[in-house]
């Protein structure tokens, strides 16, 4: 049996998706600028795309850019935007848990001469909004806040941070990294307040190397790739035709009775941390109700549906994982995107979890096609391996475990 | 312009009357890296020396990439061929030769000419000396030192004549499969695809066995030694990598023994199957990348006591060598990238905080006693579900 946990780091693809792509590529294959009929039939499919993400965000065709994915949206959004509005400041603010897609670019930007100011998080990755109203200045740019915290699932008060940022300084633009949000949130950046959103398609059971950056009329962004001028010279390179085909056919889907579907994966979440909170020497990271995307009076209720952090104790989280995979239980330790780095995960750091269970910390990412049985056997599994592998650890064998 | 290569072999020569083996053993390796070029060659043998000749259009670089990997290869020398030996004919080539190959002509030559055809109107002096004569006429900024020349131009006339200049070094060592086969420890470090590199290169094939702990080392770690295998098989041929899953007998160590002596087991453990490995594969000895003093189970006391469980000489190339001296090496073969990822190998897992470094082998094998009743079939589960992969 295959258990795939790994959600956020990317999804199965629909097969609708697929044969979409596929018809795609068989029979309109011809490059949307060119003139004649096989360009028209091709471009056909990037006007429909565009027509299903305004449907879904709520916003103009006009405003839809395709990427290559979540990194080039929002490379293109913060260097773009930050470049293009230089002259009326050079500070920026962001949060101290972006993903490395954000972070990077701030690091980039420090470095020709912005000045980037870090905001703090709470205990469940919630961005202080109080240092968020005294970092607001009136050379501020540019904010970035992400939507959905890849590695514990944290729901940002988005609508919290645009009301603040506005008043403070009403011209200062607001880009929100959906990444992980898009598909697990009704998103309505217009009715947001904010002016540019990030979205890739592999994270919502579409084709990977695909990726939506949605830019408000009007406001400025330079663009990062240069050429041919397609979509409005804003990036420029022959459209991935079947690929944006595809990304579309899957945001339909997956936002096709959304809501009901939130709520099973919403029970199925408070399932699993319920079950997994009854074996020894478990901590969940992060908060444990439903989160929207303003601030709660209940500081649980601020969780995505699909992410749970779980710290194990006296356990390797390398070693729980690989131990899994031969369970056929497939998850993440930390993010899948920064895994491969030595470096211990910053959003943990952030959030304070204990230095013991840093490199302890394990990611369940579920999809809408998750069921109860596949969390039962990952459970089971956790429950018959944690007490194996903590005999061979020196913390596990103190507390109980086999001696000589 | 080149259109054949000249191979320098170096100890070959010296060898007396097995020295065919040895050529025909240089001719059969030089085949085998030139398999994975573009283009159609022709490896042969005359009056003890190996040409290597283009029977088609070939990239230069690539043959000379191919070629600079073959052990027992000195040097190699990019030759130019001239069909028509007429004099006149001749001299035209070689300066055209000299013209395209140096463009700065503030230089100094010398020719050495031979003559393998007899027949030839002017014998080898005189070759020297007219074109000797020719080139200076033609390039009156070259001159002529026969003592210490900034080029070396060879003329061989034979049925065509061939002329060349230029000495690319070779790896030296001697043609791999010249010298019996012997078994790897490869662990993913820097150490020992070096040492396998050092003992292929001295005409040994090379087979190599690898600890897989699952799942406290991950498939990628597995895939990264498959790699450097890879890397070692571009220089010492094809390469069998047996993995043997250590994960039982780690652990039956890490629950029955002192943990201070976790590594120094471990590694008697991993030198006994490796042993066994190589007696069934027919190998002549065991080759590790262990240097002196490195971490605690390579002291001189923790070598002894791995090495008294074989039977096989155990070869260990970079013993003395320092960490630089080993990077050096790894860099120069292409292998320090790929050993420097960071992915877990089965003897950082389980590692006590501060591990014997002076063992006493009395001491080990009474805590080795510990294991009787388990470690045999361990041992023999481990060494007959093992995995084979071809490196190449």
């Amino acid at each position: 049996m295959e258990i795939y946990m790994d959600n956020a780091a990317t999804t199965r693809v629909y097969s609708e998706v697929i044969d979409t792509v596929g018809k795609v590529m068989r029979s309109d294959y011809g490059n949307p600028s060119s003139l004649h009929m096989k360009g028209v039939d091709a471009e056909h499919y990037i006007r429909c795309a565009k027509e299903t993400f305004a449907k879904i965000l709520k916003v103009d065709e006009k405003e839809i850019i395709f990427t290559s994915g979540g990194t080039e949206s929002n490379n293109t959004a913060l260097i773009g935007a930050a470049m293009a509005n230089r002259r009326s400041g050079q500070h920026i603010i962001t949060t101290c848990i972006e993903h490395a897609s954000v972070y990077e670019p701030m690091m980039y930007l420090e470095k020709q001469g912005f000045e980037i100011t870090w905001l703090p998080v709470n205990d469940h990755g919630i961005v202080n909004l109080d240092a968020l109203k005294e970092a607001v200045r009136p050379d501020t740019i540019l904010v970035s806040v992400m939507c959905v915290n890849n590695e514990i699932g944290t729901v940002q008060p988005i609508e919290d941070v645009a009301a603040i940022v506005k008043s403070c300084n009403p011209s200062a633009l607001i880009h929100v990294d959906a990444i992980q949000g898009f598909g697990k949130l009704v998103l309505h950046p217009k009715k947001l307040g904010i002016d540019l959103l990030s979205i890739s398609g592999h994270k919502f059971h579409g084709p990977k190397g695909t990726g939506v950056l949605w830019v408000r009329d009007r406001v400025k962004v330079q663009p990062l790739i240069l050429g041919g001028g397609q979509q409005k010279a804003m990036r420029s390179g022959t459209e991935n035709v079947p690929g944006i085909a595809g990304m579309a056919k899957a945001a339909e889907m997956e936002y096709t009775d959304l809501e009901n579907k939130l709520q099973h994966l919403y029970e199925l979440r408070t399932y699993f941390i319920d079950e997994v909170e009854k074996l020894e020497g478990t901590v969940v990271n992060g908060g444990k109700k439903r989160g929207y995307l303003r601030m709660s009076e209940d500081s649980e209720a601020c969780a995505a549906p699909h992410v749970v952090s779980v710290s194990f104790a006296d356990v390797r989280a390398e070693v729980l994982l690989h131990a899994l995979e031969e369970a056929g239980v497939y998850v993440s330790s930390g993010s899948a995107c920064s895994s491969n780095h030595p470096a211990i995960s910053g959003t943990l750091k952030a959030i304070g979890v204990q230095k013991c269970y840093l490199d302890a910390t394990l990611r369940f990412s579920f999809s809408f096609d998750t069921t109860k049985e596949d969390i039962d056997e990952c459970v089971a599994q956790l429950s018959r391996l944690l007490p194996m592998l903590r005999r061979y650890t020196p913390g596990g064998r103190k507390k109980g475990g086999k001696r000589v | 312009m080149f259109k054949a290569f000249l191979i320098k072999y170096g100890e070959i020569g010296i060898k007396g009357k097995n020295r065919y083996l040895f050529e025909y053993a240089l001719m059969d390796q030089i085949k085998f890296s030139l398999r994975k070029v573009e283009g159609q060659f022709s490896v042969s043998k005359e009056q003890g020396r190996v040409y290597v000749e283009a029977l088609s259009d070939f990239d230069y670089d690539e043959v000379v990439k191919a070629l600079s990997r073959v052990f027992g290869i000195v040097a190699i020398c990019p030759v130019v061929l001239c069909d028509n030996n007429e004099w006149g004919h001749l001299c035209q080539v070689v300066g055209d030769y000299m013209e395209e190959t140096y463009p700065d002509k503030k230089l100094t030559f010398k020719v050495f000419a031979r003559r393998a055809d007899k027949q030839y109107p002017k014998h080898s002096m005189e070759i020297a000396a007219d074109m000797g004569e020719y080139l200076l006429d033609r390039f009156p900024d070259m001159s002529v030192d026969v003592h210490k020349p900034d080029v070396a131009l060879n003329i061989e006339v034979r049925e065509r004549t061939y002329i060349y200049s230029i000495s690319i070094p070779g790896p030296g060592g001697m043609p791999v499969g010249t010298n019996g086969k012997a078994t790897l420890l490869l662990s993913g470090g820097i150490d020992s695809p070096v040492a396998g590199y050092m003992i292929a290169k001295r005409g040994v094939k090379i087979d190599a066995v690898y600890f897989h702990a699952p799942p406290y080392t991950s498939e990628r770690a597995k895939q990264k030694v498959v790699d450097l295998a890879k890397i070692v098989a571009a220089y010492a041929g094809p390469i069998q990598l047996h993995v043997i899953n250590f994960t039982d007998i780690q652990l039956a160590i890490y629950d029955k023994c002192p943990h201070d002596e976790l590594t120094i087991i471990m590694r008697r453990y991993m030198m006994k199957i490796a042993e066994h490995i190589a007696l069934e594969e027919g190998s002549l000895g065991l080759i590790t990348g262990e240097s002196i003093g490195q971490v605690a189970s390579q002291t001189m006391q923790s070598l002894r006591a791995t090495n008294a469980v074989c039977t096989l000489p155990v070869y260990r190339p970079v013993i003395g060598f320092d960490k630089n001296d080993i990077v050096e090496i790894s860099e120069k073969i292409g292998a320090f990238e790929t050993s420097i990822q960071p992915f877990e190998d089965c003897c950082t897992i389980f590692v006590a905080k501060h591990p014997v470094t002076k063992p006493n082998v009395r001491a080990i094998e009474r805590s080795e006693h510990h294991l009787v009743d388990v470690i045999d079939d361990l041992m023999k589960k481990a060494i007959e579900t093992r995995e084979t992969i071809l490196c190449e």
